[in-house]
C-alpha cells in the first residue's frame, strides 16, 4: 500500500513518538497539578510550547488546542468581528464565515489572491479576514506577509491558516493568529494550536479551568503536547532535507503525470502537493480502481460528499474538470519508487478510461 | 525522577499497559485519517474510530449513535450547555445547577447569564447535597436544563441521581449529569445527556464523550460526529478509552476498604474527614488537619515523594480556596486546611499507610513548632 495523501494527516514520526512515550506512562500527571509529577508535566508542556513558538513569528504566545479547527474556531469566534476569506480556505474556515454570514473573495486560476483583490472584495476596517499560507487542496502559497499587511492597512486583523505549511517553510511574519496542527506535520492526532500575536483579545470558546492562561480550559495531555513539540523539532532541523526530498519527488511525478494538467499555481507552490486533471478520467473510478495506492480527489474532510471541491470551482474549473481531478500528497517517507509505482498505475488506470 | 506514590487520580489517571499497548499500533501503521472515504488508511480509522465507540457504548450502557467523542469533558459540558441554549434563540431561558459543580459548568452557564439566560444555582448543605423540594420548587415552565455532577470531584459526594431525574422527568426539562469523576465506578445514571471524560478512567489526557439519549437536544455545528463535533477524529485516543473501559473497575471494591481505613486513621489523629456521612464515591477522601494549612501540607507530601493535591487540579494554580467546602459552609481558614486522597487500580494498602505515616509526622511536627 503506498500512502500518498500527505494533506489528510501523516505518519508519526518515531522521533516524535519517542517524545510522548514517557508522559504517556510514568510522566502521565496532569500538568495543572501542584505536586511533583504534575510539575514534571507542566514542563514538558512548556518545553513543547517553546519548540513549536521557534517556527513562528516573535511577539506572541501559543495556545494548546485539540487541532486546527478549534484553533481556528478561537481564532474566528474569539475575536467576534466580521469575517472575510478567500474562497479556497479550508470547510473549517468557510463553515463559520457562512455561519457568520462573513464574506469571501475570489483567487486567480492559480488560486492566488491579490492584496487589491483581498480589499475590495471585502471588509472596510475592523473585521478578520482569513487565508491560509499553503492550500489543502492544490498547495498554492499565498502571499501572506503581503496580504497581511493589506489587511492592517484597512484597519483589519488576519488569520493565517498555516496548516499544510507550518515546519515545512518559514512562517512569515505578519499574521495576528496563526492556526496549526500536529498530524499534518507528523506529530499526534489531537493536538493543535493557535499563535496569537500579544495585544490581539480573544474570548476563550471553551470555558472551565482557565487553563492556557483562561484562552482555552481543559486539561492539556502532556504526551500529544511533546509529541507536536518533538515533530515541530524535527521540522524545523530536517526543513531544507525536507523540501529537497519534496522538490525531488516533485520533478519525478511531475514528469511521471506529463499528460495531465497541474491545478494550481506552478510557481507558488508546496511540492508535496500535486493535483492534476486529465479529461475524459473519472477520478472517484480511479481511486477505487487504484487500490494500492492512497490517495484521494480533495480534502478528506469532504472526501464522502461527492460534490465537486469547492477549491477547484474558485479556480474557475467546471464541474466536470474538477471531477477528473486527483490529488497526490507526499513528503518526507515517501519513496521515488513509490512515487514511480504509483503513477504507473494510476496512468494505467486513467488510459483504460481515455 | 523518582515517580511518587500517586494519590491523585481524580487529577488524572495513568494509563494501564494494556492500554499504551492498544493505541501503539494507531501511532504507527494505522494512522489514516478517519474522515478519508478514498483509501484503507482512511476506511481502518474510521472502522477502528466506530469500534471502538462501540465499545465504549456497549460498557457504559449507552447506544454508539449517542456518543459524540469530543477533546475532553471540558469540551463536552460547554457543548451540551450551550448546544442546548442555541436551540432557543430570543426566548426566556432558565437554568439549574448547583453551586459545588466543577467550574467547566460554572463558567459555562456565567458565560449564559451574560447571554441573557436565568441560571439557577442551588445551595448545597454541610453534607455537600441539594434539597430536592428546593429542586422541585425550582423548575419552571421555561426550564430548559438542569445541570448536577453525580460524584463531586473534590469531596466524592453522590448526588441522589435516580430521585433527581425523577423530579425532572415529572416537571419537565432536560436532565445533564456530569459523569467525569463517576463513569465506569457507578453505572451511568437516568440522565439525558452525560460527559464522561477519558482521563479519569484510565485512558489518554485529550478524549472524551458526550452522552446524547437524544441529539435533537442539541444544536449541530456541522463536522464530523454525526455532525455535532468538527475537527479530524483522535484515533489512538479513542481507542486507549475503549480499552481502558474495558478493563473494568472490579477494583472500587478494594478502594471502600481503603478509604475506611483512611477515614478511621485520620480521624483517629485529629483529622476531619470531609463530608463524612454522606454517601460518597469509593475512590475519593477529603480531608482536613487543623491547624495546618494545605499547601504546607503538600510540600510535606510531596518533599515525601508522595502526590495528592488541595482542591481540584484545574484551580489548583490559584490559591483560591474550594468553591465546594465554602458551598458546603466551611468558614476559609478550615477549608484552606483540606487536602484530597484519591485511588486508582494500583492504589496499594501499603500506598496508603505511607500516606498515614506522613500525615501523622505532619502533625506532629505542627503540634511541636
Amino acid at each position: 500500500m503506498i500512502y500518498l495523501d500527505y494533506q489528510a494527516t501523516t505518519p508519526l514520526a518515531p522521533e516524535a513518538f519517542a517524545a510522548m512515550e514517557p508522559w504517556l506512562k510514568d510522566g502521565f500527571a496532569n500538568p495543572h497539578s501542584a505536586h511533583a509529577a504534575g510539575r514534571a508535566a507542566a514542563a514538558a508542556v512548556e518545553f513543547a510550547r517553546d519548540q513549536i513558538a521557534a517556527l513562528l513569528p516573535k511577539g506572541g504566545r501559543v495556545i494548546f488546542t485539540s487541532g486546527a479547527t478549534e484553533a481556528i474556531n478561537l481564532a474566528i469566534m474569539g475575536c467576534g468581528l466580521p469575517v472575510a476569506a478567500a474562497a479556497t480556505e479550508h470547510a473549517a474556515v468557510l463553515d463559520i464565515v457562512e455561519y457568520l454570514d462573513g464574506r469571501t473573495f475570489p483567487v486567480d486560476i492559480a488560486g492566488l489572491i491579490c492584496p487589491e483583490t483581498q480589499s475590495s472584495g471585502s471588509l472596510d476596517g475592523h473585521g478578520l479576514i482569513a487565508i491560509m499560507l499553503v492550500n489543502n487542496e492544490i498547495g498554492t502559497i499565498q502571499p501572506i506577509a503581503e496580504l497581511a499587511g493589506a489587511a492592517h492597512a484597512k484597519g483589519n486583523l488576519f488569520l493565517c491558516d498555516a496548516v499544510q505549511a507550518f515546519g515545512r517553510m518559514p512562517i512569515p511574519d505578519g499574521p495576528d493568529m496563526i492556526a496549526i496542527s500536529a498530524h499534518k506535520i507528523h506529530g499526534p492526532k489531537g493536538i493543535g494550536a493557535l499563535w496569537v500575536r500579544d495585544g490581539v483579545a480573544l474570548t476563550p470558546q471553551m470555558l472551565g479551568g482557565g487553563q492556557e492562561q483562561g484562552m482555552r480550559s481543559g486539561t492539556l495531555s502532556p504526551a500529544l503536547c511533546a509529541g507536536f513539540g518533538a515533530a515541530a523539532k524535527l521540522a524545523a532541523e530536517r526543513m531544507d532535507a525536507d523540501a529537497m526530498h519534496v522538490s525531488a519527488l516533485w520533478d519525478r511525478a511531475a514528469s511521471a503525470f506529463a499528460d495531465w494538467t497541474i491545478n494550481g499555481s506552478m510557481a507558488h507552490r508546496y511540492k508535496g502537493n500535486l493535483n492534476i486533471r486529465r479529461d475524459g478520467v473519472d477520478a472517484a473510478r480511479l481511486i477505487s480502481e487504484c487500490r494500492n495506492i492512497a490517495f484521494s480527489a480533495g480534502s478528506a474532510c469532504a472526501s464522502g460528499s461527492g460534490r465537486p471541491s469547492h477549491v477547484l470551482r474558485a479556480l474557475g474549473l467546471t464541474d466536470a474538470q474538477a471531477k477528473s481531478s486527483i490529488r497526490l500528497g507526499f513528503g518526507r517517507y515517501t519513496t521515488a519508487e513509490e512515487i514511480d509505482m504509483a503513477a504507473d498505475a494510476i496512468n494505467r488506470s486513467a488510459e483504460a478510461m481515455l | 525522577m523518582n515517580y511518587p506514590i500517586y494519590l491523585d487520580h481524580n487529577a488524572t489517571t495513568p494509563c494501564a499497559e494494556e492500554v499504551i499497548a492498544a493505541m501503539l499500533p494507531y501511532f504507527g501503521t494505522h494512522f489514516g485519517n478517519a474522515a478519508s472515504k478514498n483509501h484503507p488508511y482512511g476506511w481502518e480509522a474510521e472502522q477502528a474510530v466506530e469500534e471502538a465507540r462501540e465499545s465504549i457504548a456497549q460498557l457504559i450502557g449507552a447506544k454508539s449513535k449517542e456518543l459524540i467523542f469530543t477533546s475532553g469533558a471540558t469540551e463536552s459540558i460547554n457543548l451540551a450547555i450551550k448546544g442546548v441554549f442555541d436551540l432557543f434563540p430570543g426566548q426566556r431561558q432558565h437554568y439549574i445547577t448547583c453551586q459545588t459543580e466543577h467550574k467547566a459548568v460554572l463558567d459555562t452557564f456565567a458565560q449564559l447569564e451574560q447571554a441573557g439566560a436565568e441560571v439557577t444555582y442551588l445551595p448545597v448543605n454541610s453534607a455537600g447535597e441539594i434539597d430536592l423540594n428546593e429542586l422541585e420548587a425550582q423548575v419552571r415552565d421555561h426550564t430548559k436544563m438542569i445541570c448536577l455532577m453525580w460524584a463531586n470531584n473534590e469531596t466524592g459526594v453522590i448526588q441522589p441521581m435516580a430521585e433527581i431525574a425523577d423530579i425532572v422527568r415529572a416537571n419537565g426539562g432536560i436532565l445533564f449529569a456530569d459523569c467525569s469523576q463517576s463513569a465506569g465506578k457507578l453505572p451511568l445514571p437516568d440522565a439525558d445527556v452525560m460527559c464522561v471524560s477519558a482521563h479519569k478512567l484510565g485512558g489518554p489526557p485529550g478524549m472524551g464523550a458526550l452522552l446524547v439519549r437524544n441529539l435533537g437536544l442539541l444544536t449541530p455545528t456541522g463536522g464530523q460526529e454525526q455532525g455535532y463535533r468538527r475537527g479530524t477524529e483522535n484515533l489512538p485516543a479513542a481507542i486507549g478509552f475503549a480499552t481502558a473501559l474495558d478493563a473494568g473497575f472490579a477494583w472500587v471494591e478494594k478502594a471502600v476498604r481503603l478509604r475506611e481505613l483512611l477515614d478511621a486513621e485520620v480521624t483517629a489523629s485529629g483529622g476531619v474527614v470531609v463530608a463524612e456521612a454522606s454517601n460518597r464515591l469509593a475512590t475519593i477522601g477529603s480531608y482536613r488537619m487543623p491547624g495546618v494549612a494545605a499547601s504546607s501540607q503538600l510540600i510535606n507530601f510531596d518533599m515525601a515523594g508522595i502526590a495528592v493535591s488541595a482542591g481540584s487540579a484545574c484551580s489548583s494554580g490559584t490559591l483560591k480556596t474550594s468553591h465546594v467546602l465554602g458551598a458546603m459552609g466551611w468558614d476559609e481558614r478550615s477549608a484552606s486546611e483540606v487536602v484530597r486522597v484519591s485511588f486508582g487500580a494500583d492504589t496499594s494498602e501499603s500506598d496508603i499507610a505511607r500516606f498515614l505515616d506522613v500525615w501523622r509526622n505532619i502533625v506532629i511536627r505542627a503540634k511541636a513548632a
